[in-house]
């Protein structure tokens, strides 16, 4: 058994295919897969100033790995920054902010840390801790994506990188098809947002259209995965019964979600334009921007306030 | 027989099974869930084991 294109030994069979890949052609197929993406979908543009969000795992550090290598090749005319948030769950995000924290230091790239300690006051632990029945994943959601969107805008960010991947998505399209959440299916896609507003930092994901065993095995190639580490509160969430339910999909009829997300792709350009309309405010307690009069963090942050 | 060390448990368990693919099985592990590995190589689901080889079952998770 050897390798589609050379002799070597494979490391993987690609999903949804026969072809098997050693090391060194795996890693020359990944790249240029996020390079067709970002050229295809113009997510980085020259003097673009790029900050990925990273959480400490396989898929935010591989994309700044790769992102970081992608930079220099452009003899750095596109700036590279990272930013972390800190939720403040004990014996899980610290230990993966000290592996951010080496590998942006390895990697020379500057890491920004906020945390919802000092945005709400309380960190995510004395939060489930006094409100036990409250659902860890979506309050959790609500706080990153605003503290991410608020602190790459301070940070001057052009655009802000996550490490979603194929699979990332499919359960996102599905979740919101299952609580039909159709105008927030229209702000998906390898570059978010439906119309543009200097309040919001588009979101780009390089790693669209690659699974997360790919991500997984690019990672472990390039010693990117560290200790097994789970949040503590991720059973609580909604997306991890979709990823289940996607998988054994995935396992028996191979394509599935690599179908869900070329499927999605045909129509987000009609999304796209059935929400361009939708009105963005500004919230009236921290003025950042929003669909109603008060953002979710807001009314995260009131709930949380007492 | 081929000895399994699942990550996510921290333990080692004993397969009589030599085929990657059949030891996912009989573990009740989906495939999509995991990567393989062999003396810290990656291995495909299609190998053969030998009874004394030893391989590591690792999860892929989002680092949330």
């Amino acid at each position: 058994m050897t390798c589609k294109f050379c002799l070597e030994k494979p490391v993987i069979q690609l999903p949804n295919s026969e072809k098997k890949l050693c090391k060194s052609c795996f890693i020359k197929y990944f790249e240029r897969k996020v390079i067709k993406t970002i050229n295809k979908y113009k997510l980085i543009e020259k003097n673009d100033h790029i900050v990925v969000a990273v959480s400490g795992g396989k898929d935010s550090l591989s994309l700044l790995y790769l992102l970081n290598k992608y930079c220099q090749k452009r003899n750095n005319k596109i700036k590279l920054s990272a930013l972390q948030i800190n939720e403040g769950i004990k014996g899980y995000r610290d230990s993966s902010i000290e592996d951010a924290k080496k590998f942006c230091k390895s990697q020379r790239i500057k890491l920004h840390i906020a945390s919802y300690e000092k945005e709400t006051g309380k960190t995510l632990d004395k939060v489930k801790k006094k409100y036990k029945d409250t659902i860890a994943c979506s309050m959790c959601g609500i706080l990153r994506r605003y503290l991410l969107n608020k602190y790459s805008r301070k940070m001057k960010a052009t655009k802000l990188a996550t490490g979603h991947n194929l699979d990332d998505e499919a359960q996102s399209i599905i979740m919101n098809q299952f609580r039909h959440n159709i105008a927030l299916s229209a702000r998906l896609g390898p570059i978010t947002g439906v119309k543009k507003d200097p309040r919001f930092i588009p979101r780009i994901k390089p790693f669209y259209f690659l699974t997360e065993k790919e991500v997984a095995t690019y990672a472990y190639l390039h010693n990117l995965i560290f200790k097994f580490n789970e949040c503590p509160y991720c059973e609580d969430s909604n997306r991890f019964f979709i990823r289940d339910m996607l998988n054994d999909a995935e396992a028996k009829y191979p394509g599935t979600k690599h179908s869900i997300v070329a499927s999605f792709i045909e129509i987000l350009p009609l999304l796209k334009k059935k929400y361009k309309n939708q009105e963005i405010n500004s919230c009236k307690l921290c003025k950042e921007p929003t669909s109603s009069d008060i953002c979710s963090a807001c009314k995260v942050k009131e709930k949380i306030k007492s | 027989m081929p000895k399994v060390f699942l990550e996510k448990e921290n333990k080692t368990v004993e397969t009589k099974e030599l085929i990657v693919s059949n030891i996912l099985k009989s573990l009740k592990i989906n495939p999509t869930t995991v990567i393989i590995t062999r003396n810290n190589e990656l291995i495909l689901e299609n190998t053969v084991l030998s009874k004394e080889d030893k391989i590591s079952l690792i999860p892929i998770i989002s680092g949330g």
